[in-house]
């Protein structure tokens, strides 16, 4: 048996490292280790609960805005309070934008460089990688970021400036906007459709979003096999059978995301919800069921999982057994998976639903759960700012209590991501952050279970002389990792 | 510029949040490797923008250190982490075994220059709030105290202090033309302020180009979130007092936090993660607030502030305390003679 010790990861958000056991070319067993701890939970100890919302922001720089939307709902959730409609529009279209922006910096960015790598220089779509997806060179890449760029005024004009943005609100947004702005948002709307139109899909994202089954997306792509950059990583995908590589564990969580105004039966555009594959079932998530264990984290533990309310964050560095600075968040006891797949999964996609039937959580279906989204949520963005009421209010006014509880549940691009923070004499005492990367780059918990993508690496083939297998890269990045929240 | 040579420019990512490199990737152009390359730099490694991986990164830091690659600018991002007990642990670089601190002491001792991208890596930044769980520190300051983790001592080859970026996120503008200004040789010591920001953004307050500028003439405040009012005086505003042209130079676009409806909390100043009061309130003696304009005494505040909020028109007060303009300006006659 040999060891690989792999990192640091780049492409990913933050610091990891992989430690494998590697026989006959196979992972045998493998170990995430999250090596950056910043103490965010701690530092959030004491201080006024709406002084969260300068921090916590600044637990993540790729997602900032999820960490806000999650903390302004905590504590609304604490003060009792909802925000007007104007104000959830405007949150569910920053949301979005960021979102849908790390979705295509993660395709664009993080992902498909990896198809330029030489060990595949011997295979037919190699060329053509490197053409558009060789980092700093790749032609895609260098139109990918300048559509990010563009994309991301949208946040400038609704939030001020991103990231960091500090305009959500438990009340609403602090930006209201006005009837030209309005105009002038969705013209960027359709300025970023036409980005993807013309180069991620090479086709009308109704088209993509009306897709059934993966027998129908191979067709589609059979049909002009080179044409946009989706249809390439099809291509790659299916010569180097990525359906095969890394799967998920078949428990799939998302907490709903994108809450609508005075839609008491369906209240998320993106559905909540666990799906159970073995089972093909759905239910809601039970919040009161999640858990963390620090038993594999270099952190104190109370030798036992404990819920967010009760859970507690001191660090500890020379634990015995411990090898990550992140807990392992359990959903009943259950490793889960979060991501795209699970939101489609919840709000029942055929095409997801198809792909997770026939091969599971895996590198094809995770990166096709995430661009469908791109060709889902755009037109609802157009609808959302549609509906905003110039001159209707942006912003509730509220009053926090001195004493109480607030939870504050919500989707970033990876996941599912939750707050819980407990109030005491008017202060924060104490502050817990369950990210989607916690979630899935888990470590092993107290009975010895390896979390999501320890498991997804186990199979994974290394060929001779690699030290950074491209397989583990390519499932490690599958996920979209966030490691700077994963451990916050 | 010399040409040939290539400027290289190594990035790393210590105990931050990764923003100031997704902010640098709004930089305002149509082809950001193309902008990089036109002036000359060459990112030899960057995080999120690298090809290398694991072993070729070591590969490259090696290279690094025993001088067959020339490091001509060292980018930190996010703050040094000491802890615990000064062991750096909080923060190993993956893959090394090695704490990131000690990687940074060694990588600046070859860089020409070294720059602290954003406030974590400035002055330790937000990573250092409340008790500083990690013991984060800045490159050559922790908080507004020189030191740090390289010392005040510490100059870089080219003889300069560490170049503090500050902002949190610092703005791509600002990174981007400090480096271009670096490679091109047009940034000196002379070129940094007091705390070893470069002057050309330092130099400026964020007040200057606030939309909210008339609000602020005639005291006319914003109540709370979303009202269209100046912010000095109840929202916690320090837009007076912090250096950063954030309202002039704008960011994503057309935004700026006072734009966007919230208040400057003071993200490129060392220690604005704990203001001592809650963000987004004015502290205040006798109904003045403790942080007054810059360069401005207070007795003259305190009589122009009570004069010009008699004099408020009504329609600045009627507007102040909306999220829409509730009074538009009246149309007059004005065609001069
Ligand atoms: S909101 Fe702040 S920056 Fe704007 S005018 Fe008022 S004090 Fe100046
Ligand atoms: S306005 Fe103030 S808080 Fe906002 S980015 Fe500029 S300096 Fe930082």
């Amino acid at each position: 048996m040999a060891r690989l010790l792999v990192g640091p990861f780049n492409r990913v958000e933050g610091d990891l490292e992989v430690s494998l056991d590697i026989r006959a070319g196979r992972v045998q067993r493998a170990q995430v280790n999250a090596t950056m701890y910043r103490g965010f939970e701690q530092i959030l100890q004491g201080k006024l609960p709406t002084d969260a919302l300068v921090y916590v922001p600044r637990i993540c720089g790729i997602c900032s805005v999820s960490q806000s939307v999650a903390s302004a709902k905590a504590l609304a959730d604490l003060a009792g309070i909802t925000m007007p409609a104007n104000g959830l529009h405007v949150s569910n279209l920053m949301l979005a934008t960021e979102n849908l922006a790390d979705h295509l910096t993660h395709f664009y960015l993080f992902f498909m460089p990896d198809f330029t790598r030489g060990v595949y220089a011997s295979r037919p779509w190699h060329a053509e990688a490197v053409r558009r997806f060789a980092p700093s060179t790749g032609e895609q890449t260098r139109e990918a970021i300048a559509a990010r760029q563009r994309w991301f005024t949208l946040l400038g004009t609704l939030g001020g400036k991103w990231p960091h943005t500090q305009s959500i609100e438990p009340g609403g947004s602090s930006r209201a906007v006005d009837q030209a702005e309005r105009i002038r948002l969705l013209s960027k709307l359709r300025e970023f459709r036409a980005f993807l139109e013309r180069h991620l899909f090479a086709a009308p994202l109704e088209a993509i979003a009306a897709m059934r089954s993966l027998d129908e997306l191979w067709a589609w792509h059979d049909a002009a096999p080179n044409t946009g950059d989706f249809r390439l990583f099809l291509t790659c995908a299916r010569d180097l059978d990525l359906q095969l590589l890394g799967p998920g564990p078949g428990l799939y969580l998302s907490f709903g995301a994108y809450a609508q105004p005075g839609h008491s039966s369906s209240p998320h555009a993106l559905a909540s919800g666990v799906w159970r594959s073995a089972t093909q079932s759905l239910v809601e998530p039970d919040a009161l069921s999640i858990t963390e264990d620090a038993t594999h984290a270099w952190l104190e533990d109370a030798a036992m999982p404990l819920h967010p309310l009760q859970g507690m964050t001191v660090p500890n560095a020379d634990k015995a057994g411990a090898y990550t600075w992140n807990k392992a968040p359990r959903l009943a006891g259950e490793v889960v998976e979060t991501g795209a797949i699970a939101r489609q999964l919840a709000s029942r996609h055929p095409l997801v639903h198809d792909a997770v039937a026939q091969h599971g959580g895996c590198v094809l279906t995770r990166v096709i759960a995430r661009v469908l989204e791109l060709a889902l949520v755009v037109p609802m963005m157009e609808s959302w700012l549609k509906a905003l009421q110039p001159g209707e209010p942006y912003f509730n006014a509220f009053q926090l209590p001195d004493e109480g509880v607030g939870m504050g549940l919500s989707e970033a691009a990876r996941g599912a991501l939750g707050h819980w923070l407990v109030v005491k004499n008017g202060r924060i005492a104490n502050y817990q952050i369950v990210a989607p990367t916690s979630w899935n780059f888990s470590p092993r918990d107290a009975g010895g279970t390896p979390g999501a993508l320890e498991k997804a690496l186990e199979g994974a083939p290394v060929l001779a002389g690699e030290k950074s297998p491209v397989a583990v890269q390519h499932i490690v990045r599958s996920f979209d990792p966030c490691m700077v929240c994963t451990v916050h | 510029m010399k040409t040939g040579e290539p400027f290289n420019v190594l990035w790393l990512q210590s105990g931050g949040c990764g923003g100031c490199s997704m902010s640098l990737l709004c930089a305002d152009t149509t082809d950001f490797h193309g902008q990089l390359r036109d002036a000359g730099i060459h990112l030899l490694w960057h995080p999120s923008l690298s090809l290398e991986s694991g072993d070729e990164l070591q590969d490259l830091l090696a290279r690094a250190l025993d001088g067959r690659v020339q490091v001509n600018a060292l980018c930190i991002e996010g703050a040094l982490l000491r802890g615990p007990n000064g062991t750096g642990r909080f923060h190993v670089l993956a893959g090394t075994g090695i704490p990131m601190i000690d990687w940074v002491r060694k990588l600046a001792g070859v860089a020409q220059h070294v720059v602290a991208v954003g406030s974590c890596a400035a002055w330790g930044g937000i990573t250092a709030g409340a008790s500083n769980p990690t013991d984060a520190c800045g490159l050559q300051y922790e908080d507004d105290r020189i030191g740090g983790l390289l010392g005040a001592d510490f100059r870089s080859r080219s003889g300069m202090p560490v170049i503090n970026i500050a902002g949190c996120p610092t703005h791509p503008g600002w990174v981007l033309e400090s480096l271009m200004a670096l490679a091109a040789d047009m940034l000196q010591a002379q070129d940094l302020d007091p705390l070893a920001r470069p002057r050309f953004y330092a130099d400026h307050l964020v007040h200057h180009g606030c939309t909210r500028n008339e609000f602020y003439e005639f005291k006319a405040s914003a109540e709370q979130p979303s009202d269209r009012g100046c912010m000095m005086e109840h929202m916690g505003c320090k837009g007076t007092q912090v250096h950063a042209d954030c309202n002039t130079r704008l960011w994503n676009g057309e935004g700026s936090c006072t734009r966007g409806g919230y208040a400057c909390i003071a993200c490129t100043e060392p220690g604005f993660q704990e203001p001592g009061h809650a963000f987004g309130h004015t502290p205040k003696v006798a109904g003045i607030p403790i942080g007054l304009p810059t360069d401005m005494p207070k007795a003259w505040f305190v009589a122009l502030a009570s004069l010009s909020k008699s004099a408020t028109p009504k329609r600045v007060k009627a507007n102040a305390t909306a999220d829409h303009l509730v009074m538009t300006p009246a149309v007059r006659k004005t065609r001069l003679r």
